[in-house]
């Protein structure tokens, strides 16, 4: 909570942002989403629609996107919200941004699973392409974020770029990888040293079955 | 060694790798949704009983008894509230991994546990809770649901059972505090997710304030094998009271970390061997283990070498089985800053609500980098660890408790090894030397 976003100026944001309205299709997602929820209850869906509006913001500046404050205030209006307890939302949760972001969202793991197996090196790969945590290059490509653990021990050190995460990493994989990102190149996400998901390396020691084909082991019950 | 491991095909989650697909095709093809009708038609109370009997305890981190659990849901709805199941995918907890392989491997496995144990404490729904940061693995059970709700296996007549169960996803932003259960709750009404006093317990009031029931991920996926299987399979695994079989996540320096499925009560060592290719540097090279998720104290190599690995096996050794997310350390590791990183963890996620909790997380991580770099005072061990205490049990959830645990299991085991660095420390400054620090 300590690393207050700088937030741009109001009255620019008012006049980019004033106007923001969902788009058809995710006026669609939204009241999909709004209808998971019992009747009364469409507060429930507040995190889902913002979710949606930063990413609408995100495709219209090409970023991940962030939460200007008008467009906060169209989601609170959309559920018939107090302004407040939307705002309340984007601010606990980490996953909405507060200040613009680069094309591309680098959020490096830096939690003690990842540390062990060398997240200082991603980290030092990110420096050595000029980023500097919580801050965005000047030709706006990348911001660089340190986040806490995502859930992919197994296969640390991670980082997850906008809405991938790159596996098992080291300095040079990951010096690579942002590269090809900067060259408008597509990495393909998941681990980088050819693991399928979080079997050992070099290939499973049990359920080999599984490997070539859909075995199913009801018989040997 | 003479544990017997866990065969292949005692092992629940088959396709936990993902070589195969994870679509419903597939799914039936291993034995998902196989007589689904028939496993409800055993009745409310028969499934809660076979449950409690298998002696399943909730993979979450505590460890509850899953049936007795589900018990204590109201039979009937006096005031027409309905009851809710939740499904906790908000897998957080440093060192997890492994509700993200059911999620994305076997969604199908999640979504006819949910509905089995959705009916048999009689919830109208189930909402499946996953973490933000899980985008594909929420995209696929978003997908996995549609398939679902479209072969008729959940929603009006699920699976041709009479009875009518919905399933819905939400989405989580990037907030630890939410995997506890009421923050969950709260986080599900849309608000920010700050847990809540108990009493009430969610199992009286808890999503919209009506009954609720939340349970792990792993918890409500294994349920179905259970009952095809029977309880007496599943509690032949494991010894007394830590029956079963547990999906291991073993992170840090081993050869190779994975996920693995395997008994309860595998000891700890035949476990690394089998599935990890060994410590890193061999075993003399081990250094701590923590052996359960981050929350948990550490454990001295000595230690853990042969203990069980089960909720009353590490339980005795001053730690917890947690999720079963092993964290290995060898002797590279600078252990001070290993813990003080877990601390730097606890005092971004604190929620803010407690006192002791908002600022207790944050001044026990400064102090930690005092540790680290033995700047702090010999004496500071000391309140340090008076401090720890003061958080823990002061607040309304665990968290509190969370980020004192791997403190006081630090101080514990490796007193020693800060007071050395302190006295080095110290013994530099009064030379006059400047500390040395890696070129960068």
């Amino acid at each position: 909570m300590a690393e207050a976003p700088n937030t741009p100026d109001e009255i620019e944001v008012r006049a980019k942002w004033g106007n923001f309205k969902f788009t058809p299709e995710n006026e669609k997602l939204a009241k999909w989403q709004i209808a998971k929820y019992p009747e009364g209850r469409q507060r429930s869906a507040v995190m889902a629609l913002l979710d949606i509006a930063q990413r609408q913001v995100g495709e219209e500046t090409k970023t991940q996107g962030w939460l200007p404050v008008p467009v906060i205030e169209y989601v609170a209006d959309y559920l018939n919200m107090p302004y407040m307890r939307v705002y309340e939302v984007v601010t606990f949760y980490t996953m909405y941004n507060r200040a613009p972001v680069g094309r591309f969202h680098v959020q490096v793991c830096g939690t003690t699973p990842c540390m062990l197996r060398g997240s200082d090196d991603v980290f030092a790969a990110c420096k050595n392409k000029g980023m500097a945590k919580g801050k965005t290059t000047p030709d706006g490509l990348f911001t660089l974020t340190e986040i806490e653990c995502i859930g992919n021990c197994t296969n640390a050190p991670v980082v997850q770029i906008n809405d991938d995460n790159y596996e098992d990493l080291d300095y040079d994989i990951m010096s690579r990888i942002l590269e090809d990102l900067a060259e408008g190149k597509t990495v393909p996400a998941g681990s980088q040293i050819g693991r399928k998901t979080s079997e050992p390396e070099g290939g499973p020691v049990v359920l080999k079955e599984m490997v070539k084909s859909n075995h199913d082991y009801r018989n040997e019950w | 060694m003479g544990f017997d491991f866990l065969q292949d095909k005692d092992r629940i989650f088959t396709n936990v790798y993902g070589f195969q697909s994870w679509d419903l095709k597939a799914a039936q093809k291993r034995g998902d949704w196989d007589k689904t009708a028939d496993l409800i038609k055993l009745g409310n109370d028969k499934i809660i009983n076979e449950i409690k009997e298998s002696g399943l305890r909730g993979r979450g981190g505590a460890g509850f008894p899953t049936g007795l659990k589900w018990s204590f849901m109201p039979k009937e709805s006096p005031d027409g509230r309905p009851s809710f199941l939740v499904v906790n995918a908000d897998e957080s907890e440093p060192g997890s991994c492994k509700d993200r392989e059911i999620l994305r491997n076997d969604p199908h496995k999640l979504i006819e546990g949910a509905l089995i144990a959705g009916f048999a404490m009689r919830a109208r729904a189930a909402y499946i809770y996953i973490r933000g940061e899980y985008i594909m693995e929420a995209k696929v059970m978003e997908a996995a649901v549609k398939e679902a709700y479209d072969a008729g296996l959940i929603g009006k007549n699920a699976a041709k059972s009479g009875y009518d169960f919905d399933v819905f996803i939400h989405r989580g932003a990037g907030a630890y505090i939410c995997g506890e259960e009421t923050a969950m709750l709260e986080s599900l009404e849309g608000k920010k997710g700050q847990p809540r006093l108990k009493p009430p317990f969610p199992a009286g009031a808890g999503l919209y304030g009506c009954p609720t029931t939340v349970n792990n991920v792993e918890s409500i996926a294994v349920v179905p094998t259970i009952l095809r299987r029977g309880a007496t399979w599943f509690s032949s695994f494991g010894r007394e009271n830590n029956h079963g079989t547990k999906l291991f996540q073993v992170s840090g320096h081993v050869e190779k970390p994975a996920v693995f499925e395997e008994s309860m009560s595998i000891p700890f060592k035949d476990m690394i061997e089998k599935h990890c290719g060994g410590i890193t540097g061999g075993w003399d090279n081990l250094l701590a283990v923590i052996p359960g998720g981050s929350s948990v104290p550490l454990v001295p190599a000595e230690q853990i070498m042969d203990a069980p690995m089960d909720f009353d096996g590490l339980r005795d050794l001053g730690s917890g089985l947690g999720t079963a997310a092993v964290i290995v350390m060898d002797k590279s590791t600078d252990i001070v800053r290993a813990i003080s990183r877990i601390s730097y963890f606890y005092k971004h996620e604190s929620c803010g609500q407690c006192t002791p909790c908002r600022e207790g997380t944050g001044w026990m991580w400064r102090v930690m980098e005092k540790m680290r770099d033995g700047s702090a005072d010999i004496a500071d061990i000391d309140t340090l660890y008076q401090v720890t205490k003061q958080v823990e049990g002061h607040t309304i959830c665990a968290f509190g408790d969370a980020a004192a645990w791997p403190i006081q299991g630090l101080i514990r085991h490796f007193r020693p090894e800060m007071e050395q660095r302190i006295r080095e420390n110290a013994a530099s400054e009064n030379r006059g030397e400047e500390v040395l620090e890696a070129a960068e």
